[in-house]
């Protein structure tokens, strides 16, 4: 980008901070690295859409991935950084607006998801950083009147064969003029200095003091809250309202009728909160509102005897099956799931005549830019937004049909002032997009020597995809969607009879990813199931996953790593067991033992070991706490959450009835990394399948129990 | 009117003394790092201190508040130096952050009572902090890293 360009860019930013009021820079994440405009108008050098470099020797790489917690404002400034040659101390972030320079190299949109933040960033963040590198060189060999190639750059500087040193800041201008490369050369990973390194996060000192800005904390004068009352049911409408009493309480500015429900404006939260509490309102609640989620499960159950779509057939798996020595079937049950990110859903709007500002914590920003235009009725490039930190995301925060984001606008629309829609914690568990629920059906045998023979899947809950713009993209014509199937259909145990058939249910409830999406249900129940294999075998669990993964290398790398350093084998205090899991998702191989006891129907993790293999790994100190994360938030799934529907009303609320694991449960948890030069995997979602299945075998191994249900009730243990 | 002060400023403010201490020190005083993550006092993430005692500020009604110190994480420290953030960052706990500052006021609170806390005593301490992400074993960590530089010495 030339200077030209960026001073456009720099100008919409004081354009915004003029009509939108005091500093709205204050309020962008990466805030406290960069507030100050004198910082900010020392940037100089902007050679391409990913970095701006100061006077100041300030490096300030713009991230195109949201930041919910997987680390991308630290991995990827690494990448620049590693080609660039900064100085590392010098590096801030900043996160990109909307634009199509910013598109996810793969998926084609603005976009963060698929545990792809750091494989997709790999190439398109070195590049811009030796692109930027090789500016700065032209600029200090025209300076000295020296040959590129005789310079050579380290820690933020450009030197020569004498040692001359000229910084990137002093360079800045000048580097400005130079042409860009058309191609670079980027340096031979054996050179990485940054890349493999457990650099600590950039964006920690924010996130300590009270400093980092989340949607929520989004505040521009004169901009009010609403808190909107949303139907009970999904799908349900208003029919009318009575805000008699609402609208004369204090600070109540406006009450307004959005196509979701009724918007309470006011001064502040609580007072928004508590006067949208004493709207009455009388809904028509439409199809769902005799919804029970048990009467749902009663008909999976029944829908799961009959063959479902095939996803793919080897062999013959019922005359297999038929022949077997030894046969087993099981039936596993997984529910609902809300993402329960720790902050609410928020969005920020500002829609003037012919613009309209957004801020908020999205994982979706191509798609939420095209909704809220719509919503506003303005073209896309009338439509910006501001992504801020994100307390938390795990999918919910990347929907098809951007809910958060066209109320908002809508809110905003119909009150005619901007405004700051905040969901409170009720509001966000009952407001739907849900992980699905599943049952998955497996019948499977073994021969008399204990080998595998026939394995049946058959899979019965909602699609994903089903309705939204990437229906097509992604079912491609296919009858069944397959995030509803991934996992299984690539089940990497050696079983020469195999089926996987679904059934796609068809059910009012909103529901779409949630961290590791199909991977969550079917790495729960083929893990799950391949261990009751072994048992009918009569064989060691571990060793019997071994023998069927011959031909799976990297799988049976980070099982024996994680069977190794659990001590697989060893023998346990009294009371306790162990469970082992491995899988493939998102590029990445995962393996888990947990080591479990249980106490009066209470099930207790001790330890959990996970191993990975994610390629060529960027921050191993980030990859360890998604590990450890996603581990806690499997187990978090595995024994305690479950959402429910009674007369179409969700049954839970709160953290009280849908809790997350707490400090005194939380297990021991020990991560190991397999080098590998491979390509780049995922990190966010791999390292929550394996918990769920690898929980559920310990508790046979500490009881002789199957758990074939979650969340894990000990009473429903067969 | 309510007077009550918040990291050693006095405030004086015209509000409803219902509104819970969370929404005032968010929506009147701008102190946006104490965070809304519940409002049943089931998750921590509003976590301040109230004349030094830990409380849930979204539960707390801010007449509670008159005429006593409120401190919130902007006041933990004027520039991350409080041994607790700098264990914090040695450790590298944070992943989305939302949860933390009231993980570190939290931990404050148990730091200044138990100087050297057991991992029992963090359980009691810390288990009303809910943490999505996970980073309970950092957080752990960090704690028993922040009680050995103070018992050392280090702290400032």
């Amino acid at each position: 980008m030339s200077t030209l360009q960026m001073e456009r860019r720099e100008f919409l930013r004081f354009s915004v901070a003029a009509s939108g009021g005091l500093l709205i820079g204050l309020y962008l994440p990466g805030a406290s690295k960069l507030v100050a405009a004198e910082e900010r108008s020392a940037s100089v050098f902007m050679p391409n859409a990913f970095l701006r470099i100061g006077t100041d020797e300030r490096v300030t790489v713009i991230v195109n991935h949201s930041e919910m917690g997987q680390g991308v404002y630290t991995a990827l400034p690494m990448l620049l950084a590693e080609e660039l040659d900064a100085d590392w101390d010098k590096i801030a972030y900043e996160s990109a607006l909307v634009d199509s320079k910013y598109n996810h190299p793969v998926f084609g949109m603005q976009i963060t998801g698929g545990s792809s933040s750091v494989w997709s960033g790999f190439e398109q963040y070195r590049n811009a950083g030796a692109a930027a590198r090789a500016m700065l060189i032209a600029a200090a060999a025209q300076q000295w009147n020296a040959d590129a190639p005789s310079l050579r750059t380290e820690s933020g500087a450009v030197l020569d064969g004498r040692n001359r040193k000229l910084t990137y800041g002093q360079l800045a201008k000048a580097a400005a003029k130079m042409t860009p490369p058309a191609k670079v050369t980027l340096k031979d990973p054996r050179a990485f200095k940054l890349i493999g390194k457990p650099i600590k996060r950039l964006d920690t000192p924010e996130k300590i003091s009270g400093k980092a800005v989340f949607g929520i904390d989004v505040r521009n004068p004169g901009m009010l809250t609403a808190v909107v009352a949303r139907a009970p049911v999904f799908g349900g409408k208003v029919k009318s309202f009575d805000d008699s009493h609402a609208r004369n309480m204090p600070g109540v500015r406006k009450i307004v009728a959005v196509p979701s429900g009724v918007a309470v404006v006011a001064d502040s939260f609580w007072q928004a909160k508590v006067a949208r509490d004493a709207v009455r309102i009388d809904w028509d609640e439409g199809e769902m509102h005799a919804f029970s989620t048990s009467q749902m499960m009663q008909q999976f159950r029944e829908q799961a005897k009959s063959p479902g779509t095939s996803v793919r057939r080897d062999g013959d798996p019922d005359g297999a099956l038929a022949k077997a020595a030894h046969k087993i079937e099981a039936v596993y049950e997984v529910p609902y799931l809300s993402h329960l990110m720790m902050e609410p859903l928020n969005c920020a709007v500002d829609l003037r005549e012919d613009s309209c500002e957004i801020w908020t914590g999205t994982q979706f920003q191509t798609v939420d830019r095209a909704a809220a235009a719509k919503a506003a009725g303005l073209p896309n490039e009338k439509v910006q937004i501001h992504t801020t930190f994100l307390g938390g995301g795990f999918g919910r925060r990347a929907t098809p049909q951007s809910d958060f984001v066209v109320e908002a606008v809508h809110v905003a629309k119909a009150a005619g002032v901007p405004v700051k829609v905040v969901w409170t914690r009720e509001d966000d568990m009952q407001g739907g997009w849900y992980r699905p629920a599943f049952l998955h059906a497996i019948v499977g045998g073994v021969d008399a020597s204990g080998n595998p023979v026939s394995w049946r899947s058959r899979l019965v809950g909602q699609s994903i995809m089903t309705g939204t713009m990437f229906e097509s993209m992604m079912m491609k014509g296919k009858e069944y969607d397959p995030a509803s199937v991934e996992g299984v259909d690539d089940l990497p145990y050696e079983i020469p009879n195999l089926a996987v058939e679904s059934h796609q249910a068809k059910v009012g409830v909103p529901v779409q990813w949630w961290r590791s999406v199909g991977h969550s249900h079917t790495g729960f129940a083929t893990e799950c199931f391949i261990d009751e294999l072994a048992a009918l075998a009569n064989k060691d669990s571990y060793q019997f996953r071994r023998a069927l993964l011959t031909k799976h290398p990297r799988h049976l790398a980070v099982l024996d790593l994680a069977a190794q350093k659990a001590g697989w084998g060893k023998p346990l205090p009294k009371g306790r067991g162990r469970g082992i899991a491995v899988h493939f998702a998102f590029e990445s191989y995962n393996a888990q033992v947990a080591e479990v006891s249980v106490t009066d129907g209470k099930v207790r993790v001790h330890r959990i070991v996970s191993a990975v293999d994610c390629g060529h790994y960027v921050n191993p100190g980030i990859i360890a706490a998604q590990l450890e994360g996603g581990a806690i938030f499997g187990a978090s799934a595995a024994l305690y959450q479950e959402l429910t529907f009674e007369n179409g009303r969700l049954q839970q609320t709160n953290f009280h009835t849908f809790p997350v694991m707490r400090m005194n449960e939380c297990p021991e948890i020990e991560t190991h990394i397999v080098e590998s030069n491979d390509k780049s995997g995922g990190i966010g979602e791999p390292g929550v399948p394996c918990t769920a299945p690898a929980i559920a075998n310990a508790v046979f191994g500490a009881t002789g129990k199957r758990i074939r249900k979650l969340p894990i009730r000990m009473t429903e243990a067969v | 009117m309510i007077s009550f002060s918040v990291n050693r400023q006095r405030v004086n403010l015209d509000v409803d003394p219902s509104t819970p201490l969370l929404w005032v020190l968010r929506d009147n005083l701008g102190l946006t790092g104490t965070k809304y993550g519940c409002g049943m006092a089931q998750c921590g993430a509003c976590t301040v201190h109230l004349n030094g005692e830990a409380v849930r500020s979204c539960v707390a009604p801010v007449s509670r508040a008159a005429g006593k110190e409120v401190t919130t994480i902007e006041g933990l420290s004027p520039d991350v130096s409080h041994p607790l953030q700098r264990a914090w960052i040695a450790e590298d706990v944070p992943q989305c952050g939302y949860c933390q500052s009231g993980q570190l006021m939290s931990a404050a609170v148990l730091l200044r009572e138990k100087p050297r806390p057991s991992d029992d005593e963090i359980d009691q301490a810390m288990t009303g902090n809910i943490c999505r992400c996970g980073t309970y074993p950092r957080i752990r960590k960090a704690i028993h890293r922040a009680a050995d530089m103070m018992s050392t010495g280090e702290a400032k």
